[in-house]
């Protein structure tokens, strides 16, 4: 089988699975371990396609379990080697410990996830249950609301990971972006190859004349301060993220930020939301716009490290907003976007913050539509214009 | 554990990033003084064969310009493998003797 790889760099219809192993393609790094699961098994199938065909000359390490292909990748970046892989679902859950290992290491390896929903009930469709478990990880997480986003957060997320020392993962939402085709812009493999740069780690455990051990055991006496110097490192990243955006902004034009404003400037009513769900949204703000209400949007596209005091000041004039979750906390106070915005308020607003509603949606990739986008703005008007809050947490379209 | 020099204990800022050892640290720390038994070395005795010296598991076998010249007892945990390797008859150069406290 020939794969299409676009070497100088052109707009294409591509699923999101296809826009992130192009991106892997053009970035070559030196080696990617992993297993396939639905639905990001087209990510690493095709880029092992690559491999095979000689057009990318990394080494692909074919392993027989997420838990190993994570431990690949951390044994292969502590070696000094630029690392990537993908995953979803249970392979990231299985993963799990290794998470931990590789933030912990500081090991930048960038991870492809696809989002899906856990088991059990089993199920291969999207929601964002799964790296929202793993929001403690200490890894840095990109959500992406289409393939070009997808692709774009690809490569930015490789710089970022290398300067921050920090795992990266790169999620799409399972089906709805991994194997939906779209128009996808992308640049030619010596831009990109120039923008990512070459990989000089500082240390290495390949460099035989500067010898140390990493991964020691670490007591009472030293394992807080290296849990402290990963946190600092994760709010530290926060600057890199965005200095990685500007650059990408004046190489390629598109732009990029912690998390998108959309028609927010005089909005009175707004949603919170993550990932493919924010386009559905988005046609329902500006059909609002239309009929003069003062909607906007907030897409959130970097939830760790978290734009807390960012969030505070954009959210502060406005009068009611909803918090869109695509994932439960099975009986925490709310879901976990919902936590992190109130939280936020709470902190950072100075006493002025608008009503906060949370909804549940989409989980096991069940559909939303703009009738469903369309009440919960309904309500937010209500909120806005006197009605009680009432009850905080709801579920969309739940029988 | 008792060191040296009393342990300086670093800070988040200054340690290097994760959990990274630079290598050779163990020579800063005394390790043996939990031995029971201590190898005793006749240096009359002693042909600088260097068995003890390759078979040391703590690199406690001081040797200069490829003779022997004692044992490092900051590190030695008194394991007997010397004087178990050491060839020389009919008495070893090397004899284990109860570590007097």
């Amino acid at each position: 089988m020939v794969l299409t790889t676009n070497p100088k760099g052109k707009i294409v219809a591509k699923t999101g699975n296809e826009a992130m192993a192009e991106a892997m393609r053009q970035i070559a790094p030196d080696v990617v371990a992993a297993y396939p699961i639905t639905p990001a098994t087209e990510i690493v199938q095709i880029f092992s396609q690559f491999v095979a065909d000689g057009v990318v000359p990394t080494e692909y390490v074919a392993v027989e379990s997420e838990h190993s292909a994570m431990s690949a990748c951390i044994g292969s970046s502590a070696a000094g080697a630029r690392t990537m892989t993908g995953t979803s679902s249970q392979g990231l859950a299985l993963m799990w410990e290794m998470l931990y290992i590789a933030a912990g290491l500081r090991l930048p390896i960038v991870m492809a996830v696809v989002n899906r929903a856990l088991s059990s009930p089993i199920n291969i469709h999207g929601d964002q249950s799964d790296t929202m478990g793993a929001r403690d990880a200490g890894w840095i997480q990109i959500y992406s609301e289409n393939s070009q986003e997808a692709y774009d957060n690809m490569i930015q997320g490789m710089k970022i990971a290398e300067q921050a020392k920090l795992p990266t993962m790169v999620t799409t939402d399972g089906f709805i972006i991994s194997h939906c085709m779209e128009v996808v812009e992308t640049m030619p493999d010596d831009m990109v190859k120039k923008f990512v740069g070459e990989y000089k780690p500082e240390r290495a455990l390949l460099d035989v004349k500067k010898p140390y051990t990493l991964g020691a055991l670490d007591l009472q006496d030293y394992y807080f301060e290296h849990r402290y110097q990963l946190a600092d490192a994760m709010n530290k990243s926060k600057q890199i993220i965005l200095d990685v955006a500007k650059d990408f902004e004046k190489e390629f034009g598109r732009k990029y930020d912690l998390y998108e404003k959309y028609r927010m400037d005089d909005a009175e009513v707004a949603l919170v939301i993550i990932g493919s769900a924010a386009g559905t949204s988005k046609v329902v703000v500006d059909e609002l716009r239309e009929k003069g209400v003062k909607a906007g949007l907030i897409k959130i596209r970097v939830f760790r490290p978290f734009p807390h005091q960012e969030l505070a000041k954009d959210l502060a004039n406005v009068k009611a907003v909803a918090v869109l979750d695509r994932s439960d906390s099975c009986a925490a106070s709310t879901a976990p976007l919902y936590a992190e915005v109130t939280s936020a308020l709470f902190t950072h607003s100075g006493g002025k913050a608008p009503k906060v509603v949370n909804y549940v949606y989409g989980l096991g990739g069940r559909d939303i539509t703009l009738e469903h986008v369309g009440e919960v703005f309904d309500r937010l008007v209500e909120i806005k214009d006197g009605a009680k809050v009432g009850e905080i947490l709801k579920y969309i379209n739940l029988r | 554990m008792k060191t040296r020099e009393k342990e300086k204990k670093l800070s988040w800022k200054e340690l290097p990033d994760g959990d990274l050892l630079e290598a050779g640290t163990a020579a800063k720390f005394i390790t043996g003084d939990w031995r029971t038994e201590k190898p005793v070395w006749d240096g009359g005795k002693c042909i600088n064969c260097m068995f003890c010296w390759i078979a040391c598991p703590d690199s406690s076998i001081i040797v200069k310009d490829g003779k022997m010249t004692g044992i490092d007892f900051e590190h030695c945990k008194g394991c007997g493998i010397c004087a178990k390797e050491c060839p020389v008859k009919p008495v070893k150069a090397i004899i284990m003797e109860a570590e007097k406290k």
